[in-house]
């Protein structure tokens, strides 16, 4: 059987996958003020995967990252639904969310929101969706 | 008086349990009493000084549909004869049917039935009358296809239901119309208000809906074609239903109804034609059957078509002759019909052609023919009931008044003619029938048994309504003033009184009438052979059977032309029809109601970047459509959607530009993905019309769509709420990013559902591809 030796594209990979990795959590960090948020997020660290998965295959990368995609699609929906069901427990209606600011050691001032852990939600949905759909389509013989 | 209506039903629920004995006692035995018990009840009403009695059970108040039960004398006529019937029939079925039958079932369909009978009777409240008229028809629908091994009992069901459900549809129409003209539900109230009706511009079609109701069921003229066929129900059921009781539904509901409609002339027309029709050709039609119940149940519909006529004609003598004849026609046919089912039950056969001399044979039988037929055919001998109707039928058409306009004075003119034919054919199919029986050569070796006189128990229910033929012939006043009149009052609405006698002298010509159907009708049963030609040639194909066949035909073959010409299974050619459908609404609302406007005022300059990427946008629309490689295709699709995303970053929409390309970059990885296990794209050679076709729907909505943008935006009318989502996003969300505020805070459900959609899709991507059957491969 043929085997290419993609020794540039594995290199150039480790090295871009983890620039990927971490925009897609800026992103996900950033959507609150800026452009971005937990539907671009995801579907960043799922390019990120993706591309991992192109490089080395499957095997190395279930060896790399043991991680059940299917899993990641109903956590994130938990996530999601908890932080609505969450506004219960304060008297308010579903999925209200709020935001206040807190002072920490290191990093300062900083303004920490309820939405954010709804983007959150969304964002593992995202990640687990599109991996779970692109990885079951690739593996179909 | 609710009991009467109840307990038959009540009495079926417990029938299954009881039927399993059936074995070591006959179902029926236990049946017995109920209609007895009820015949009891009612007789008690009987009498001189009769007053209507009342009975209110609430049911639905709110729309005013109350079992409301209302005693007068027509319904104890009714009453009487269902239960009375009743009681013979069921007594006649324990000797008729054989254990090994399934009883339950028949008994179960006779109480049912014998309760809609009654409630249909004793009803005020129209929407219960209709709701017992159904619970008829359908149980009439069950005991014909009671047999449902044989073919031709479910054609016979079927035909029954469709004719009869179709009348009862049409009389709840006119039921509707007639408490929407008075504002109430009762008939009585109804028939108080008879000058609301009679002024309301809706009155004939409520009276056209009504007779239609009555016509179907009591089997008139073009009408009766279900009876026949519904012969092949067992023979007590011939009897009860088809004889004595349902198809007097129709009757009873004429002659309820005729109060409210009797000034009208139209009734009088349509309802004396109608019956005189149907008395002719019933009669003229039983003359040419062969088989025994066959020419029973023609003489049913001939009957009733007198019966029918007499309640058109409306005047006082004629309501009298109905009523009595109601009850004549009751026990003479339903003793006939009793004696056929002894005969086939003894012989075997029902075919007259085989059948012959059995008076020595079977001498009582043969004499309760005698006096039903005698009686049936309106032979003037003092002791025969049919024939005191039949002459008050002859005095009544005799009298009538002149119409108004010319078609009832002719109507008037020619009816007494009408009734003597169809008299005399009356007379010659009644002569057929108890003298090919029972008299004449015996074929003994045509028959499929030996025949021999009918068990005791058999013969007690006809004997019973034989001995009732004598005795109302015997002494007619006897039920005269204490019975009949009470129901001929409750129709006519005021006070009747009448006579019956027997002789009215030579010079009555009511009795020169009688003579003359007996003169006529001697002769031509005397004859009869030579005439046989002629009786079979003449209806031929002109049978209302042919339409009834041709009409159920056709009406399979057309809808099923009709759904296989647009459920063909292509998807192309559905949504060609989806798409034509909402252009052809869409566009006709919009310009009917002006909603095509066009204004450019408050337009943005267009730039040179925008109008290039629109270009090459437009490009790769016109180029995914002529391209035939897939790959071509799916990359060609990528580009008009990058260059959407570029349209979201010329008009400053950040996030979506990155969702975009995200998006756009997945998906046609996905479609290489797929594709790659797709054969190439065929070239397709469609017949120019299709492409022509389809070219034309889809530039019509096109064109449709982009219209309608234009108009959207032409048209201003509300302001738009984005302020708000401006000025409040930091405030109130926290974020500076107002699209992902809206996104997660302000309309953050919309986000959580459509992650669920997202997962579902994973999930069933994932099922479809892992969990998919290889069977098919094997």
């Amino acid at each position: 059987m043929y085997k290419p030796n993609d020794l540039i594209l594995r290199t150039i990979t480790s090295l871009i996958a983890f620039i990927l990795l971490g925009f897609s959590i800026y992103l996900l960090f950033a959507g609150h003020n800026s452009p971005g948020g937990g539907f671009v997020g995801g579907l960043m660290t799922s390019a990120a995967i993706v591309l991992m998965y192109m490089a080395y295959g499957i095997t190395v990368l279930e060896k790399f990252l043991p991680l059940n995609y299917r899993k990641i699609v109903p956590l994130g929906l938990l996530v999601a639904t908890g932080t609505g069901l969450g506004s219960f427990l304060f008297q308010q209606p579903f999925l209200s969310q709020t935001f206040d600011y807190f002072h920490f050691p290191v990093l300062g001032e900083l303004e920490l929101a309820t939405a954010m852990l709804f983007d959150l939600g969304v964002y593992l949905t995202v990640f687990g969706v599109t991996i779970t759909i692109i990885l079951s389509i690739a593996e179909d013989r | 008086m609710i009991f009467t209506v109840l307990i038959p039903l009540l009495i079926a629920c417990f029938i299954p349990f009881i039927s399993k004995y059936k074995h070591k006692i006959h179902t029926g035995i236990f049946v017995f009493f109920v209609p007895l018990a009820i015949f009891l009840y009612f007789l008690q009403f009987i009498g001189t000084g009769f007053e209507p009695i009342r009975h209110t059970y609430n049911w639905i108040p709110s729309l005013g549909i109350n079992f409301d039960f209302h005693l007068d004398g027509l319904s104890l006529l009714f009453a009487l004869l269902i239960s009375g019937i009743g009681s013979l029939v069921v007594l006649y079925s324990i000797y008729y049917l054989d254990r090994s039958e399934r009883l339950g079932h028949f008994y179960v369909y006779l109480l049912m039935f014998m309760s809609a009978m009654l409630g249909i009777v004793l009803s005020d409240n129209v929407f219960v009358l209709y709701t017992f008229w159904e619970l008829t028809s359908i149980s009439s629908f069950l005991l014909i296809g009671y047999w449902h091994f044989k073919e031709k009992s479910r054609y016979g069901a079927l035909k029954s239901m469709m004719i009869t459900i179709f009348g009862g549809l049409s009389m709840f129409g006119g039921f509707i119309l007639l408490s929407v003209i008075t504002g109430t539900t009762s008939i009585q109230a109804m028939i108080a208000n008879a000058d609301i009706i009679m002024d309301s511009p809706y009155m004939p079609l409520a009276l056209g809906f009504i007779l239609l109701g009555a016509f179907t069921k009591s089997a008139q003229f073009p009408f009766h074609i279900w009876l026949p066929d519904a012969m092949e129900a067992p023979t007590p059921v011939s009897a009860y239903l088809h004889s004595a009781t349902m198809v007097k539904a129709g009757l009873y509901l004429v002659a309820r109804f005729s109060p409210v409609f009797t000034g009208f002339e139209w009734f009088f027309i349509i309802v004396s034609i109608a019956g005189i029709l149907t008395l002719c050709w019933g009669s003229y039609m039983a003359v040419r059957q062969t088989d025994l119940k066959a020419i029973l149940a023609f003489s049913t519909i001939s009957q009733l078509g007198m019966i029918m006529a007499m309640l058109g004609f409306g005047t006082k003598a004629a309501i009298f002759a109905a009523m009595f004849h109601i009850l004549n026609h009751a026990t003479f046919k339903g003793s006939l019909f009793m004696v056929a089912g002894t005969v086939d039950h003894e012989t075997g056969t029902r075919d007259i052609r085989k059948l012959g001399g059995l008076a020595t044979l079977m001498p009582i039988t043969a004499t309760l023919a005698l006096f039903g037929t005698f009686s049936m055919a309106g032979i003037p001998l003092p002791f025969l009931n049919g024939f005191y109707s039949k002459e008050l039928f002859f005095g009544s058409s005799i009298e009538l008044q002149e119409g108004a306009t010319a078609l009832s004075s002719f109507l008037v003119e020619i009816i007494p003619y009408l009734a003597v034919l169809g008299s005399i054919f009356t007379f010659v199919y009644s002569m057929y029938f108890v003298f090919g029986t029972f008299w004449g050569p015996k074929q003994l070796d045509k028959l499929p048994k030996k025949p021999h006189e009918a068990p005791i128990g058999m013969l007690i229910a006809p004997g019973i309504l034989v001995l009732g033929v004598v005795l109302i012939g015997l002494v007619p006043s006897l039920i005269n003033g204490t019975f009949i009149a009470h129901a001929a009052e409750a129709v006519y609405g005021g006070e009747v009184t009448q006579e019956i006698y027997f002789w009215h002298g030579w010079s009555s010509t009511a009795f020169q009438m009688s003579l003359a159907v007996v003169g006529i009708g001697a002769i031509l049963t005397v004859t009869r052979t030579r005439w046989s030609g002629i009786y079979q040639a003449f209806p031929g194909k002109l049978s209302a059977n042919k339409v009834y066949d041709w009409l159920m035909e056709k009406l399979d073959t057309y809808s099923s032309n009709v759904t296989r010409s647009y459920m063909t299974g292509s998807l192309r050619n559905y949504m060609a029809i989806i798409l034509s459908a909402i252009f052809i609404v869409t566009v006709t609302v919009m310009l009917v109601t002006g909603g095509f406007t066009m204004n450019f005022e408050d337009l943005a300059p267009v730039t040179t970047i925008e109008l290039a990427v629109v270009l090459v946008i437009m490009a790769a629309a016109v180029g995914t459509i002529f391209t035939n490689k897939n790959v071509a295709a799916i990359l060609i699709v990528g580009m008009a959607g990058y260059g959407i995303a570029l349209l979201f970053v010329i008009y400053r929409a950040p996030d979506l530009a990155l969702t975009q390309l995200a998006v756009e970059t997945v998906s046609v990885a996905l479609f290489l993905l797929c594709f790659y296990h797709l054969p190439n794209l065929k070239k397709r050679n469609e017949p120019f019309r299709t492409k022509t076709t389809n070219a034309i729907v889809s530039i019509g909505f096109g064109t449709m769509v982009t219209l309608i943008g234009i108009s959207a935006h032409s048209s201003d009318w509300f302001g738009t709420i984005s302020d708000y989502f401006l000025e409040t996003s930091y405030s109130l969300g926290g974020g500076d990013n107002v699209v992902n505020v809206i996104l997660v805070d302000m309309r953050g459900l919309d986000t959580l559902f459509e992650i669920a959609v997202l997962g579902i899709a994973a999930l069933a991507i994932y099922t479809l591809i892992k969990y998919r059957s290889n069977k098919g491969e094997k």
